[in-house]
């Protein structure tokens, strides 16, 4: 199995050049390598697949943005660096959920990625405070805020899709949802 | 400015909608006013981390495109390192056995120490002696209808009994000193049923073992003893009997020699197997070739067949121990072994002659 992986393993710097052109075709190839890996690691330390899926995809959101945010240096192998990841999510996975014994099977050597976790874990409580204010939001607000802010749509194309008349009411509308997104969102603890 | 029209400020100002006289303005506005310019930094941030949340939302969707391509159940099977379930256990439910062990090791422990058990071994030893007067109950109950038969010169019955056997043929007796402690007075009766009037010359109460020489005008030299005591240790498993008064008649006992030491790790006593009773203490244990190797001792009440025998080389140890003062006649031991290659028949006739019955009275 490791063989195979090996031979149509891409290299480090394609990978973070790829990642950098926003190259599907180098993410998924960064994905199917790794993932053996991490399954393997999370299976055999008390988890499952599903487990084993999302840790994997945090560590490599965590690596994609690190490559994306143009502070990552190639100073260890990426698999070391995907592998340290997940080992450290894992823990703390357990950890949250009793039952790290104390001890974890480990198939890779790893390295401290304590920060790297610390900033991540910060900005996906942020993420989270957004999902549940937009949840909260409703519609229409929340497709329009999603059409505008996200997907960077006109406010001619909003204006069709809902049917407002008037552009001016559209205009309104939408700055009533983002006083509304932003009041829900500052309230969360 | 109401909040809404602001915001409509803000972002035509970053998408450069704005009159190049209205951006004067606004850049005015931000200088002299904090709190305008503080409304500006949070929605830049706001919106930041809002089209941030919609990138991660995109990229976990690719991704999830992307797993959902492989074939994660065959895998799984490739990696999976299957241990054997008890390691698995083990593993999963280490914790909780520990615990567990423990609470358990903790509860025996305690238990053991309330009931005194853990330190008490001997509470468990019944030494073989027996009294007299219960034993005679037992025998009427069981129907022999017969009482013992009391020794010619009437005497009242003796209150306690043991067996003892003879180490010299001029009359000195080796048996338990737990048979003849507190003892007023020491009669000792052969085979044939003479009684004899016995004084006790030496005692070794930390062996159990005590020296017993007859003393009665009417005891006769007994002929040359044809067993000897062992020198060294018996080997374990090897065939060894006893003749003893566990009734008022001689009984022959045989068994193996089951350990070197004893349950309480007394290592100055064999374990043997072969079934005594209360009055077989005292008793010469003896191998297949007619060696002393021990003298029996005491049966394990807690454990079936478990009896115990005391060393023949603390009996010699014994025997040199005894003041010469004390001796009035002379203690040689007999070296030549006569029972050598006997049957066991043969064995006893010959041996019931050496080995008494040892009866004790006192108040």
């Amino acid at each position: 199995m490791n063989k195979d992986l090996k031979a149509s393993a891409p290299t480090d710097s394609e990978i973070v050049l790829g990642i950098l052109n926003n190259s599907e075709v180098v993410l998924k190839r960064l994905y199917t390598t790794y993932f053996p890996m991490i399954l393997q690691l999370i299976i055999n330390n008390n988890g499952d697949e599903d487990d084993a899926k999302d840790i994997y995809q945090e560590a490599i959101i965590v690596l994609y943005n690190k490559i994306k945010g143009g502070d990552f240096e190639l100073n260890s192998k990426l698999k070391t660096y995907i592998y340290s990841v997940c080992r450290r999510l894992w823990l703390k996975r357990l950890s949250q959920m009793n039952r790290y014994g104390g001890d974890i099977r480990d198939f890779e050597e790893h390295l401290p990625v304590e920060e790297e976790i610390e900033s991540h874990s910060d900005r996906d409580i942020q993420f989270g405070k957004m999902e549940s204010a937009l949840q909260q939001l409703g519609e229409p607000c929340k497709t329009i805020m999603e059409d505008f802010y996200i997907k960077n749509r006109s406010m001619q194309e909003i204006c069709e899709r809902f049917g407002y008349t008037n552009a001016d009411n559209a205009k309104t509308q939408k700055y009533k949802c983002l006083q509304r997104l932003k009041k829900l969102f500052f309230q969360q603890k | 400015m109401s909040d809404n029209q602001l915001t409509e400020f803000i972002e035509r100002y970053f998408d450069g909608s704005m009159t190049a006289e209205e951006r004067v303005q606004f850049e005015l506005l931000r200088k002299n006013n904090a709190a305008v310019e503080s409304k500006v930094t949070e929605h830049i941030q706001f919106i930041g981390l809002l089209k941030q949340y919609g990138e991660r939302i995109e990229l976990e969707s690719r991704l999830n495109a992307i797993h959902s391509e492989i074939d994660v159940h065959a895998l799984k099977e490739e990696v999976t390192i299957h241990p054997v379930w008890i390691v698995r256990m083990w593993r999963n439910h280490h914790s909780k056995i520990s615990v567990a062990a423990s609470v358990a090791i903790f509860g025996v422990l305690t238990i053991l120490i309330l009931t005194g058990k853990l330190n008490n071994d001997r509470s468990k030893y019944q030494q073989l002696s027996e009294k007299i007067d219960k034993m005679e109950k037992t025998v009427t109950q069981i129907g022999h209808g017969r009482t013992p038969e009391k020794p010619k010169p009437v005497r009242p019955p003796a209150n306690f009994r043991g067996t003892g056997f003879a180490l010299t043929s001029n009359g000195y007796l080796a048996t338990d000193y737990h048979v003849i402690k507190n003892a007023d007075s020491v009669y000792v009766q052969n085979a044939a049923g003479e009684s004899f009037h016995a004084k006790v010359i030496y005692t070794e109460p930390q062996y159990d073992l005590a020296i017993l020489q007859i003393n009665d005008p009417s005891f006769k030299n007994l002929g040359p003893i044809p067993y000897n005591l062992k020198r060294s240790e018996g080997d374990l498993g090897e065939n060894v009997y006893t003749l003893g008064y566990p009734t008022d008649h001689v009984v022959y006992g045989a068994g193996y020699l089951a350990s070197a030491a004893n349950y309480s790790n007394d290592s100055t006593e064999y374990i043997i197997s072969v079934p005594v009773n209360p009055g077989n203490s005292g008793g010469p244990l003896l191998d297949e070739k007619g060696n002393v190797i021990g003298v029996i001792t005491a049966r394990q009440t807690q454990v079936a067949g478990a009896y115990f025998a005391k060393k023949s080389t603390y009996l010699l140890k014994t025997i040199q121990n005894i003041p010469t003062d004390s001796l009035s006649k002379t203690l040689n031991m007999n070296t030549k072994n006569k029972l050598s290659g006997l049957s066991s028949t043969q064995l006893s006739k010959k041996l019931k002659n050496y080995v008494f019955m040892v009866k004790v009275y006192n108040q």
